[in-house]
């Protein structure tokens, strides 16, 4: 019995990957001609981007904070607190600027996401698109995919630098860390290779956390219910896949 | 545009030449099974009653004739094509061909009515703005909303809604127009435009128009033909004035509107008095 559902189970979870990737797939091949109408995909950028920037740099500024905090504490056991500004820069480059902001962006522009196609679903208005010989692929799904790829790394980037700037704020203004030594320390020891790491990272999860927000709200049941169960699905997919995702991308850059 | 110019079969002498025709077709949901065996035609440049019940698939018939599901076993072709064998391409070009009007009319939420009316030329066409402009006006003025170009959907009444969606359906020009349940949930004027107008597009447009209704009245004073839907085939066929005159229990229960006949009153259930006396658990 529990094994016959254990089964189902796992039966369930690779047909759903399955769908999401054939999904994955037909939004791919949208995605060319929905460039050639740059008017929609602007449009999302502005939506799934400028308009989750208030949380994205409240949120940077106090986690840069915090990091500037206990940075500071943890250093400061083995007398290297100069070494902050470095901490503080792979700490959020690397890892919490791509992390947390893939999570707020899960919560804040990707219900949005799925819950306005779900209700697109649930009014007929895919349908009516599908009638009137217009690909809602190509028309709601593909731009809408891409401004949320295109808007991840940029929301990443500035939670970065916000960051930076609260760290900055803790260990040199109020810890006292010497500003000249805060920057130049991060300077000498930061390379590219931690920008690029932090840019790739936040490039997979703008297409993970696009691609689950679109699909979920695409394949919503066409009911109040369903788009509230969708939506719900949507937050907790993204943010499990966004974690799971970091740990391979992390190994992997470990190992190259 | 795969073949917009396929040469149309010459006309017969006699009847219209058929443009939507179901054949033998075969249609389950969940292993229910909601058409079986049935068969209907649309001829051109007429307007086509389908009538039935709720629940007897009247709506699963329109996604079938526009190729949203597919028939498990037998055929539907439209403009002469069978819908099953086409390619998504093919199915595209067939769609443009047609227009339909949604229940709930479908206006795309974030666009104003104008743009809403505007949004198939945009899509299928290149043409200059003041064209366009010219085109969407035009139509809007044809469902008597031009004064509400500006509106956002939210802002419409449920019959000025479908009118609007009437407008952005004919506004590419369709030979069939498909109007799913257009008189459910409107007040007696609203009706009685909406009537107006499906008539209006059907002799001044010329627009072959396919009904699906189970307003026996409404669609009596305008339909050229009828068919009755009951039990997943066609109860019965005709024009309006034949399906009242008709003797069989089935057709005169719909036209009717009696509580009892062949579509019994109750929903299948166990036995009355044993499900009451029976003890809880």
């Amino acid at each position: 019995m529990s094994n016959g559902s254990d089964r189902g189970v796992l039966f369930e979870g690779v047909r759903r990957l399955g769908a999401v990737m054939i999904f994955l797939w037909q939004l791919l091949m949208q995605c060319l001609p929905a460039l050639a109408r740059p008017r929609l995909v602007v449009y999302q950028i502005y939506n799934a981007g400028a308009r989750s920037l208030i949380i994205i740099m409240l949120s940077g500024l106090f986690v840069g904070m915090v990091l500037g905090l206990q940075g500071f504490e943890l250093l400061q056991r083995f007398g290297s607190e100069e070494a902050l500004g470095t901490a503080a820069a792979i700490g959020l480059l690397k890892e919490l600027g791509p992390v947390v902001t893939a999570l707020l962006f899960a919560g804040r522009a990707g219900t949005a996401l799925t819950s306005e196609i779900g209700l697109m679903r649930a009014t007929d208005q895919l349908t009516a698109m599908e009638i009137m010989a217009v690909d809602p692929l190509r028309y709601v799904a593909a731009p809408r995919f891409l401004g949320g790829v295109i808007a991840m790394p940029l929301l990443a980037g500035i939670f970065s630098v916000i960051g930076l700037y609260g760290a900055q704020l803790i260990g040199v203004v109020i810890m006292g860390v010497d500003r000249g030594v805060f920057w130049s320390q991060m300077q000498s020891s930061v390379g590219l290779r931690d920008v690029m790491e932090g840019l790739v990272k936040s490039l997979v999860f703008g297409v993970a956390c696009s691609l689950i927000a679109v699909y979920e709200g695409y394949n919503a049941e066409a009911t109040a219910a369903g788009v509230g169960l969708a939506t719900t699905r949507t937050v907790v997919a993204s943010s499990v896949v966004v974690l799971l995702l970091d740990y391979v991308l992390t190994a992997a850059f470990l190992q190259g | 545009m795969t073949s917009p110019a396929s040469p149309q079969p010459a006309a017969g002498a006699a009847a219209p030449e058929v443009v939507v025709e179901v054949r033998d077709a075969y249609y389950a949901i969940g292993g229910r099974p909601v058409f079986s065996g049935l068969d209907l035609k649309v001829r051109r440049g007429r307007i086509t009653a389908v009538m039935g019940p709720s629940g007897t698939g009247k709506t699963t018939l329109l996604r079938l004739i526009t190729a949203q599901i597919t028939a498990d076993r037998g055929q539907v072709l439209v403009f002469g094509r069978d819908l099953a064998t086409l390619s998504t391409d093919e199915v595209y070009a067939v769609r443009r061909r047609l227009g339909m009007l949604f229940q709930s009319g479908a206006l795309l939420s974030d666009m104003d009515v104008f743009e809403n009316v505007a949004f198939p030329v945009r899509e299928h066409t290149d043409l200059p703005e003041p064209l366009i402009r010219r085109l969407v006006l035009t139509k809007l003025q044809a469902v008597g909303l031009r004064g509400a170009a500006d509106l956002m959907p939210g802002e419409l009444s449920g019959g000025m809604a479908r009118r609007v969606a009437l407008a952005r359906a004919i506004v590419m020009d369709p030979e069939v127009l498909i109007y799913d349940e257009p008189f459910v949930g409107l007040d007696p004027i609203s009706l009685g435009v909406i009537q107006r107008l499906i008539k209006h597009m059907n002799t001044a447009l010329g627009i072959t128009s396919i009904v699906v209704s189970h307003d026996v009245k409404e669609l009596a004073s305008i339909a050229d033909d009828s068919y009755l839907l009951s039990a997943g085939r066609i109860a019965a066929s005709g024009t309006p004035a034949e399906l009242r005159a008709s003797d069989s229990p089935a057709v005169r229960q719909f036209m009717t509107g009696a509580a009892e006949g062949p579509v019994a009153f109750h929903y299948p259930a166990p036995d009355y008095a044993t499900q009451l006396l029976a003890t809880d658990e």
